[in-house]
C-alpha cells in the first residue's frame, strides 16, 4: 500500500506543526520519519492515522483521499511511545482486542493472539498483565496488538525510546525482520538518526513541519542536500573557509569544489565528516591533537586548527600511534565536493 | 544497618499513630455501645436496639434511602463521566472551568441550598397551574420517591465524585487508550466502554462509595423540605429518649459501615490478579517480608 501526503498543514494555535509537509511511502518498504523533536514527525503520523485532521492538503493511500475515513476504519496499526497496552487486560487479551472489536470467534481470537505473540518472541507471556511486563515486553505486545488486524500500513511512533539501549537495539532488529517478513508498508518516527539509517529503506528528514530531504541511508549521509541534514546525520564539521562564488571554497589551504549552491560567496562554513578528515603528524604542523578516543579500528581524534576551530577526525587506529594529545599536526582534507553554508554574521 | 533501624522508626511511628487515631474513634463508640446497652437499675439489655428495629417506618425510610442513593449515583456519574472525559479528550481548556463548577457546591451551605429549592418549589405551582410543568412540580416532590432529593444529593455530591474521577483518569492515560483502542478498530463509543472505563473502575466505585456515604448520612435536606429519608426518621425516632438516640446513631454508624463494604466488595476486580501483582498495586494488603 503506498501512503502519500500531500502539502499537509497543521497549526495548533501559533504552532505550525506541518508547514507543507510532501512525502510518500512506497508498497512494502520501511519509511522513517527523522527529525529534532517537535518537527511534527507525531503530528504527521496521527493524521494518517486518523486521530487529527489536516488544516489543509491531504493523506492519501493508493492514491484515494482518506480524510474522511474515521481512525477505527483505516486499515492502520499503530504502536504508540508511550505504553499504550490496556492495563485491565492479559497480553493475549490486548493482542486479541482489535479482533473482539471486529467480532471474530473467542477460539479464533485465542489461536490468533498465540500466534501473534509467537511472531514478537512471547509465547510464554499470554497471561500476564502489562504492569507484569518490561517495557521491551510491553513495546512487543503493543506491536502483536497493532499487526492483529492484518493492517496495510504499520505506523511507529517513537515505540522503542523509553526503551535502555541494549532492548532498543535488538528490537528495532526484530521490528525490522517483521516488517520485511510481512513486507507491510511501515513509517517509523523517530529523532535517533542511527536508529533511523540503520533499520529504514528510506529515510525521511523533517524540520520545523517540512520535508528536508527523503533518500536512502548512504545517500543521506554521503551527499546530504543541506547543512541541516547534514548536521543532523551523523557527525559534521565545520571549518571555516571563504567560497569565491564561481563554486569554489578555500579552506585549510586548499581550494575544493562546492557541491549544491555554487553561488554562495564570502565567509562560509565548510561542512565535513570526521572520516574524511585527514591528520598526519608534523614537527611544523599549525594544529594540535587535544584529545584521542580509541574506537577499534579507528581512533577519533579532536584536533584545535591555528585559528581555535576544533576539528573531529576519524584516522585508522594503526597510523594514530604519533598522535598523542599535545602532538602538532596537520590536517588536510580531501580533493571531493564539499558542501558550504553562509556564516551567520 | 541504618535503613534497618530507620525502617523500624517508622514502623513504630506507624504503630503509634494507628494506636492514637484508633483510640480517638473507638473510645467514644464503645462508651455509646456501653451507654445504650447497660441502662441504669435494668443491668445488660437491648431494648434500645429492638425498639429501633421495631418502630414503625424502619424499613420504609431505609429503602428510601437506598433508592435515593442508587438513583444519585447513576445521575452523578452519568453526568460527570462524559463530561470529564469529554474535557480531556477534546477540550482541555474546558477543565478549570469543569472544576470550579463542581466544587461550588462546597461554598454553598445546604442550608441555603434548602432554602432555594423550597422557594421554587412553592413558586413553580403558583405560576405553572395551568401548564404540564405543574404535573411535573407535583412529581418531583413525590413523598415516595422525591426526585427532588435526588437533584439535590446531586449536586451535593458533585465535589466528591469530581475528586474521585479526576484522581482516578490522571492515573491512566486516558487519551492513549482512547487512541489504541480506536486504531484496534473500536468505534469511540466502544473504545470508551472496553477501554477506558474498565481502568477507571476504581474511580467509579470510589465516586459512588462517596455519594453513597453522603446520601446516607444527609439530613439537612430531607428533613426542611419534609420527607423522611432514613437520617430523618432516625432523629425522628431517637429525639425522645437518651438511650434509644445514641443506640440509633450507632446504628446508623454500622448500617454506613456494612453498605460500604459491601459496595467495597463489589468493587473488587472479577479477574484474579496474582499476588505478585497485588503486593505491587497494594503493598498493605499483603504481608510484607520481615525486613531483609
Ligand atoms: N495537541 C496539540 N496541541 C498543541 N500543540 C501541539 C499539539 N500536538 C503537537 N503540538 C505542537 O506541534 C509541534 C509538533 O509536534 P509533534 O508532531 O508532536 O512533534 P514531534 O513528534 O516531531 O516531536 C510541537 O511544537 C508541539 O508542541
Ligand atoms: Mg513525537
Amino acid at each position: 500500500m503506498t501512503v502519500e501526503f500531500r502539502a499537509l498543514h497543521k497549526s495548533f494555535g501559533a504552532t505550525k506543526a506541518l508547514d507543507g509537509l510532501d512525502l510518500t511511502a512506497h508498497q512494502g518498504e520501511l519509511l522513517a520519519l527523522l527529525g529534532p523533536s517537535g518537527c511534527g514527525k507525531t503530528t504527521a503520523l496521527r493524521m494518517l492515522a486518523g486521530f487529527e485532521k489536516p488544516d489543509s492538503g491531504q493523506v492519501l493511500v493508493d492514491g484515494e483521499d482518506i480524510s474522511d475515513v474515521p481512525a477505527h476504519r483505516r486499515d492502520a496499526g499503530m504502536v504508540f511511545q508511550a505504553y499504550s497496552l490496556f492495563p485491565h487486560l492479559t497480553a493475549a487479551d490486548n493482542v486479541a482486542f482489535g479482533l473482539r472489536m471486529r467480532k471474530v470467534g473467542a477460539a479464533e481470537r485465542r489461536s490468533r493472539a498465540a500466534e501473534l505473540l509467537e511472531l514478537v518472541g512471547l509465547p510464554q507471556h499470554a497471561d500476564r498483565y502489562p504492569h507484569q511486563m518490561s517495557g521491551g515486553q510491553q513495546q512487543r505486545v503493543a506491536l502483536a496488538r497493532a499487526l492483529a488486524l492484518r493492517p496495510k500500513v504499520l505506523l511507529l511512533d517513537e515505540p522503542l525510546s523509553a526503551l535502555d539501549a541494549k532492548v532498543r537495539v535488538q528490537l528495532r532488529e526484530e521490528i525490522r525482520r517483521l516488517q520485511q517478513e510481512l513486507a507491510i508498508t511501515t513509517v517509523f518516527v523517530t529523532h535517533d538518526q542511527e536508529e533511523a539509517l540503520s533499520t529504514a529503506d528510506r529515510v525521511a528528514v523533517m524540520r520545523d513541519g517540512r520535508l528536508e530531504q527523503c533518500a536512502g541511508p548512504a545517500e543521506l549521509y554521503d551527499t546530504p542536500s543541506t547543512p541541516f541534514v547534514a548536521e543532523f546525520v551523523g557527525t559534521m564539521n565545520r571549518l571555516p573557509g571563504r567560497a569565491s562564488g564561481d563554486g569554489s571554497v578555500e579552506v585549510l589551504g586548499q581550494r575544493l569544489p562546492v557541491r549544491g549552491d555554487a553561488g554562495t560567496a564570502g565567509a562560509v562554513d565548510v561542512l565535513v565528516r570526521p572520516e574524511a578528515v585527514d591528520a598526519t603528524a608534523d614537527e611544523d604542523g599549525s594544529a594540535r591533537v587535544t584529545a584521542t578516543a580509541f574506537h577499534g579500528a579507528v581512533t577519533r581524534l579532536t584536533v584545535a586548527l591555528a585559528d581555535g576551530t576544533t576539528v573531529k577526525a576519524d584516522i585508522p587506529s594503526h597510523r594514530a600511534s604519533g598522535l598523542a594529545a599535545g602532538a602538532s599536526a596537520t590536517v588536510t582534507l580531501p580533493e571531493r565536493p564539499v558542501l558550504v553554508e553562509a556564516r551567520a554574521a | 544497618m541504618a535503613r534497618l533501624t530507620n525502617r523500624r522508626g517508622i514502623r513504630w511511628w506507624r504503630g503509634a499513630v494507628a494506636a492514637v487515631a484508633g483510640l480517638y474513634f473507638l473510645v467514644p463508640l464503645a462508651c455509646s455501645v456501653l451507654f445504650t446497652v447497660d441502662v441504669p437499675g435494668q443491668g445488660f439489655t437491648l431494648s434500645a436496639y429492638t425498639g429501633i428495629l421495631g418502630a414503625s417506618g424502619f424499613t420504609g425510610s431505609l429503602l428510601l434511602t437506598l433508592e435515593l442513593a442508587a438513583a444519585t449515583i447513576v445521575l452523578v456519574l452519568g453526568l460527570l463521566v462524559p463530561a470529564l472525559l469529554a474535557a480531556r479528550l477534546g477540550a482541555p481548556r474546558l477543565r478549570p472551568l469543569l472544576e470550579v463548577v463542581c466544587s461550588l457546591p462546597l461554598v454553598v451551605p445546604s442550608v441555603a441550598l434548602v432554602a432555594g429549592y423550597s422557594g421554587v418549589l412553592r413558586w413553580g405551582p403558583q405560576y405553572l397551574s395551568r401548564t404540564p410543568l405543574f404535573q411535573t412540580f407535583v412529581a418531583v416532590q413525590n413523598a415516595d420517591f422525591p426526585v427532588v432529593l435526588v437533584l439535590a444529593y446531586t449536586v451535593m455530591s458533585l465535589p466528591l465524585a469530581y475528586r474521585a474521577l479526576d484522581a482516578g483518569m490522571r492515573a491512566v492515560d486516558v487519551r492513549t487508550l482512547m487512541e489504541a483502542a480506536r486504531s484496534c478498530g473500536a468505534s469511540p463509543v466502544r473504545a470508551v466502554f472496553q477501554a477506558v472505563l474498565p481502568n477507571l473502575r476504581g474511580a467509579l466505585m470510589n465516586a459512588g462509595f462517596l455519594t453513597l456515604a453522603l446520601v446516607l448520612g444527609e439530613y439537612t435536606v430531607g428533613a426542611l423540605l419534609g420527607f423522611r429519608p432514613f437520617a430523618v426518621w432516625i432523629v425522628g425516632i431517637g429525639g425522645s429518649q437518651a438511650q434509644l438516640s445514641v443506640a440509633v446513631s450507632v446504628l446508623s454508624l454500622l448500617l454506613t459501615w456494612a453498605l460500604l463494604l459491601v459496595f467495597a466488595a463489589a468493587g473488587r476486580p472479577r479477574t484474579r490478579i496474582p499476588r505478585r501483582a497485588l503486593a505491587k498495586a497494594a503493598p498493605a494488603l499483603v504481608p510484607q517480608e520481615s525486613a531483609s
